[in-house]
């Protein structure tokens, strides 16, 4: 089953002389249960697509159609309970504000779901925490726990899909790696769907099964981790994209 | 003394167990914050003293407010049991200087709920909304900014007619264009944020963005800009006193007293110090506590 299929998206920001192009004539599809990678360099588009996804980039054209549905213009209250995204700084993705209990409860009421309460105990469960953060500050917490927090906001309406922007990208490497692992768990626990994008070949390698490496708003190869690992790349940008990952390492 | 230290443990507690638990200790820990401040607890003290004293003017007052007594007018200051001196109907000032606490504070009180709320619906729609909504809140509350305050003021009272109400509520139309100004520029910066984008993601609407999502962050510097505002405020309402705008005789309103005193100022100077002493002390108390405030609720210090 396939679980989004993006035909020809163009994505641009601006209009006339001012307009800039961020996402050229992209095709792909993801099957249900299937973590599916964006590799490029910062500014290449692949952030534009998720935010094209969920609506919060309104200049785009071609046809979406996730989880059944084909999107237009606006997204249903349905759509945000079946998608959800990650984004990249933990430190700006929680209100200052707002206790953990609120952020999760306010969703939850949002999504109409019943027994706040227990369900915010388990998913603070679930993403690692214990109930003990349930009342504490975004200030008091370090940067993997706030993008624990903000990965349990995006699972609290229970969604198939979820959009994954850089998660681990703000994180140093030792908790990169927790929540690459929490990650893949909740994956396989509750058989979601994963569009993740990073500029990090290794993370996207670590998680994905299919890659697809992006250069300057286009797609210029698809390929299977299996055919990355084998450094089978057929593109040029490909494989100087490998090659430098490869030095970094040696 | 164990139960006091147990009661600071529980509200300084890195894991609360309840909602309430957590607001408190959010609370208890600004209060630390401003309580290290000592210029503001200076300020507050002032500010609670002359609470008191407007609270408690009918047990504190000496002499009636309005008691004429032409014998015994331009006293001075501790001569027959007037603490203050008497004016130039023989009034006694300390009694009505403690009177004239209680409308300084309604008029603050009021233009401080008015203005700042009014500026903050204005700002944060427009700054949210964008577009047009913006260009035409924003061009609005430029005009009301071009006006000088005081002779904006002055032409709503001329217009509305003299006295306490209409004073607060031309002081109140002409405060509020600069809090609309801070919480624009302050959704301007938060509304392309993660958080909202976030919440944006699970479907809240506008209304509630703005009002849960944007005001409690913008309500922070408007509530600092408020506390140094106060001062004007005061300054203001005393002015149009001064004028014959805003208190009407006999009523004890600081800046009403200081007009009446000017007739004497060079052979009775206390006539008209003694009230421009207490409007000197309100305008600092508060400027003192808003600098104070400023350090506890900046949310850019906030973060660690």
């Amino acid at each position: 089953m396939t679980a989004i299929s993006v035909q020809n998206m163009n994505v641009w920001f601006g209009t006339g002389a001012l307009r800039a192009d961020a996402v050229l004539d992209v095709s792909f599809d993801v099957n249900e249960g299937e973590i599916f990678g964006l590799v490029g360099e910062s500014g290449s588009g692949k952030s534009t697509i998720l935010r094209a996804m969920v609506g919060l980039v309104p200049t785009w054209s071609g046809t979406m159609q996730i989880a059944g549905e084909t999107l237009g213009k606006k997204r249903s209250q349905a759509f945000f309970g079946n998608v959800q995204m990650v984004f990249q700084d933990p430190y700006a993705s929680l209100h200052p504000r707002h206790t953990v209990d609120r952020v999760l409860s306010e969703v939850m009421r949002l999504h109409g779901i019943a027994d706040v309460d227990e369900r915010i105990v388990q998913l603070l469960d679930d993403v690692g925490l214990g109930a003990g953060f349930r009342f504490r500050y975004p200030h008091q917490l370090s940067g993997g726990q706030r993008q624990r927090v903000a990965i349990a906001r995006a699972l609290a309406p229970k969604p198939t899909i979820l959009l994954l922007d850089e998660p681990t990208s703000a994180l140093d490497v030792s908790v990169q790696a927790e929540i690459l692992n929490l990650l893949a768990d909740l994956q396989q626990s509750q058989g979601l769907t994963y569009i993740m994008v990073s500029h990090d070949l290794g993370v996207v390698g670590h998680l994905c099964k299919r890659i697809a490496v992006m250069k300057d708003g286009e797609f210029v190869e698809v390929l299977s981790v299996e055919a990355m690992r084998r450094l089978e790349a057929s593109h040029a940008y490909t494989k100087h994209l490998l090659a430098s990952s490869i030095q970094s390492v040696s | 003394m164990s139960s006091e230290f147990g009661l600071r443990d529980w509200l300084l507690s890195e894991e609360p167990s309840s909602r309430r638990q957590a607001a408190l200790s959010s609370w208890y820990n600004g209060w630390l914050r401003f309580r290290s401040n000592t210029l503001a607890m200076v300020g507050l003290c002032v500010l609670i003293l002359i609470i008191f004293a407007a609270i408690f003017a009918p047990v504190l007052a000496t002499h009636d407010q309005f008691a004429q007594d032409l014998g015994q007018r331009l006293l001075r200051p501790g001569v027959d049991g007037h603490l203050f001196g008497t004016d130039g109907l023989g009034r006694d000032i300390y009694s009505r200087v403690l009177y004239g606490a209680r409308i300084s504070l309604y008029i603050v009180l009021l233009v401080a709920m008015v203005a700042p709320l009014l500026g903050l619906i204005v700002g944060t729609v427009a700054g949210y909304a964008g577009g047009w909504v913006d260009i035409i809140l924003m061009r609005i509350t430029d005009i009301f900014l071009a006006f000088p305050r005081l002779i904006l003021a002055l032409a709503f009272v001329a217009a509305l007619g003299a006295g306490i109400e209409n004073a607060v509520l031309a002081i109140s139309l002409t405060a509020w264009p600069p809090y609309a100004r801070i919480a624009r520029a302050e959704t301007l910066t938060i509304r392309n944020s993660d958080y909202i984008h976030a919440i944006r993601l699970q479907g809240a609407g506008p209304m509630r963005i703005v009002t849960r999502h944007i005001w409690p962050l913008c309500i922070s510097s408007l509530v600092v800009r408020v506390t140094l505002d106060m001062a004007g405020i005061i300054l203001t309402a005393a002015g149009l006193g001064f004028l014959g705008l805003g208190a009407q005789p006999p009523s004890p309103e600081w800046g009403a007293m200081i007009s009446d005193g000017r007739a004497y100022i060079l052979d009775s100077w206390w006539v008209a110090t003694i009230p421009g002493l207490a409007i000197f002390s309100i305008s600092l108390a508060f400027n003192l506590l808003g600098d104070g405030l400023r350090d506890v609720l900046d949310p850019k210090d906030n973060g660690s």
